[in-house]
């Protein structure tokens, strides 16, 4: 599973590092970025799955694999 | 608490400071989704209402159209008192891009979650001191003497201010935010907040500080300090957005856990579930609703909408639509998905939300630790406040 946040709509509510602080990093203004390549380590993709279905601004979505 | 004329027609006269409404708006929102989705009103200037959550996040995105120029839900009647020396109001929540953008980016570093876990020790140690002050006495004002005064200090703590003003600033945010269509209040809390920035500013241009009033009187922008009247705006903005709003959340969220012992001891029993109900008591409990004003003619949701009339985004509206949440009027401690827009959506989303959702944490979480049995007291009225901020004002509880 690989995720990636869409730069234009994020808003920086901070949904998804409450629920998955080890795939997202956040800057000083709240937006956030994958971590990585946005590759979701094993036994994490609740979490991922979690973050997709909380952003607010519907900024996070599963992408292709590389 | 009544000071507007009945409303009997909530479609095309609806007034968000009847009291009937400002007590439990629930019903009325549930019976305007269904029936008439963007209400509309004459009172205090044309206003349209969306109570649907895809409606309410289209407006707020939509900042061609609507404004953030009026913010205010409740217009105010006369000369407004603070514009001589506020021409652009508390940017950057009353102002649109470019203004907006440079503004909020001066003071989001401030509300970072980085920022935040750093407040987070002095916000606990304070709660922790207003359980200890009436935890022996089998009840307390779960507002008045918990809710009520823990944002006030967080936030002037940030600010650099001194805490034992907090009474005075309480009292001046609540005649700004609360008694809007009282033109005494809102000018003695405007002026209030007004002079003491002002004195504080000229106090920090001798002697700077760390702090954010600092930081805004020593930023160069295109080459110059910022304007004064913009500092002004963005500090008057940082207190004026952080006191009401957190303490209508936590107020609300107590009532809640007072309300259904079910829920209070599952969370009492499931600490671990506390991060996710924090999002679901904001989603259930929202206490923000703000104004836009329309830009220029736009049929928005078949309504058509005149330039100059105002719109009021029903952020807590929309987080009870049952079209984007199931069972939307119950609490549900552990909801997976919630995308609620208790701090709004799109480009003003809320700039202190990381602060506002530790504090209501670190709230729960003091009170819980020392008191997990508490229901309200019997036979005592809980009086609420509404209109541009809701959240309960006087909370009687009883603990063992």
């Amino acid at each position: 599973m690989r995720i990636g946040v869409d730069p234009t709509k994020c808003q920086g509510h901070a949904r998804c590092y409450g629920l998955a602080p080890a795939l997202f990093d956040l800057d000083e203004y709240g937006l956030s970025t994958v971590v990585g390549d946005g590759k979701v380590p094993g036994g994490l993709e609740d979490e991922a799955r979690l973050a997709i279905a909380n952003c607010p601004e519907y900024a996070i979505s599963e992408v292709a694999e590389i | 608490m009544n000071r507007t004329p009945p409303v009997d027609n909530w479609a095309t006269d609806f007034d968000v400071l009847d009291a009937g409404y400002v007590a439990d708006p629930f019903p009325i929102w549930e019976q305007l989704r269904r029936g008439c989705p963007v209400a509309h009103t004459a009172r205090r200037g044309s206003t349209w209402m969306p109570t649907r959550y895809d409606d309410v996040t289209a407006m707020a995105h939509d900042v061609d159209h609507f404004s953030s120029l009026e913010i205010s839900v409740i217009p105010f009647d006369g000369t407004a008192p603070d514009r001589p020396l506020l021409p652009y109001g508390l940017p950057p929540i009353s102002a649109d891009p470019p203004l907006h953008t440079w503004t909020r980016r001066l003071l989001l570093p401030w509300f970072s979650h980085r920022r935040v876990d750093g407040y987070e020790a002095m916000t606990r140690e304070l709660c922790a001191g207003l359980v200890d002050g009436f935890a022996g006495a089998g009840r307390a004002d779960a507002a008045v003497d918990y809710a009520q005064q823990i944002p006030v200090r967080v936030i002037a703590h940030l600010l650099g201010v001194p805490s034992e003003l907090s009474d005075n600033f309480t009292g001046w945010v609540r005649d700004i935010l609360e008694f809007a269509d009282d033109p005494e209040r809102r000018q003695r809390g405007t002026q209030g907040i007004l002079q003491f920035f002002l004195d504080q500013l000229d106090r920090r241009r001798s002697d700077p500080g760390e702090d954010l009033l600092s930081e805004l009187l020593h930023t160069q922008v295109d080459g110059a300090p910022m304007e004064e009247s913009l500092v002004l705006g963005t500090a008057a903005l940082v207190l004026i957005a952080g006191v009401d709003t957190t303490w209508s959340a936590i107020g609300s969220s107590l009532w809640h856990l007072a309300a259904h012992p079910a829920d209070r001891r599952r969370l009492v029993a499931e600490p671990d579930l506390m991060p996710l109900a924090v999002e679901e008591l904001l989603r259930a409990y929202s206490p923000v609703t703000m104004a836009r004003v329309v830009t220029q003619d736009v049929e928005f949701s078949g309504c058509p909408m005149k330039a100059g009339e105002k719109v009021l985004m029903n952020f807590p509206a929309a987080n009870r639509d049952p079209e984007a949440f199931p069972d939307a009027d119950t609490v549900v401690l552990d909801r997976a998905i919630n995308r609620h827009v208790a701090f709004g959506s799109g480009i003003h989303r809320c700039a202190g939300s990381n602060l506002a959702r530790m504090e209501l944490r670190v709230a729960l979480e003091e009170w819980l630790r020392r008191i997990p049995e508490f229901h309200l007291a019997e036979g005592e009225e809980v009086a609420w406040a509404g209109g541009q901020v809701r959240g309960p004002r006087v909370l009687p509880v009883e603990f063992l």
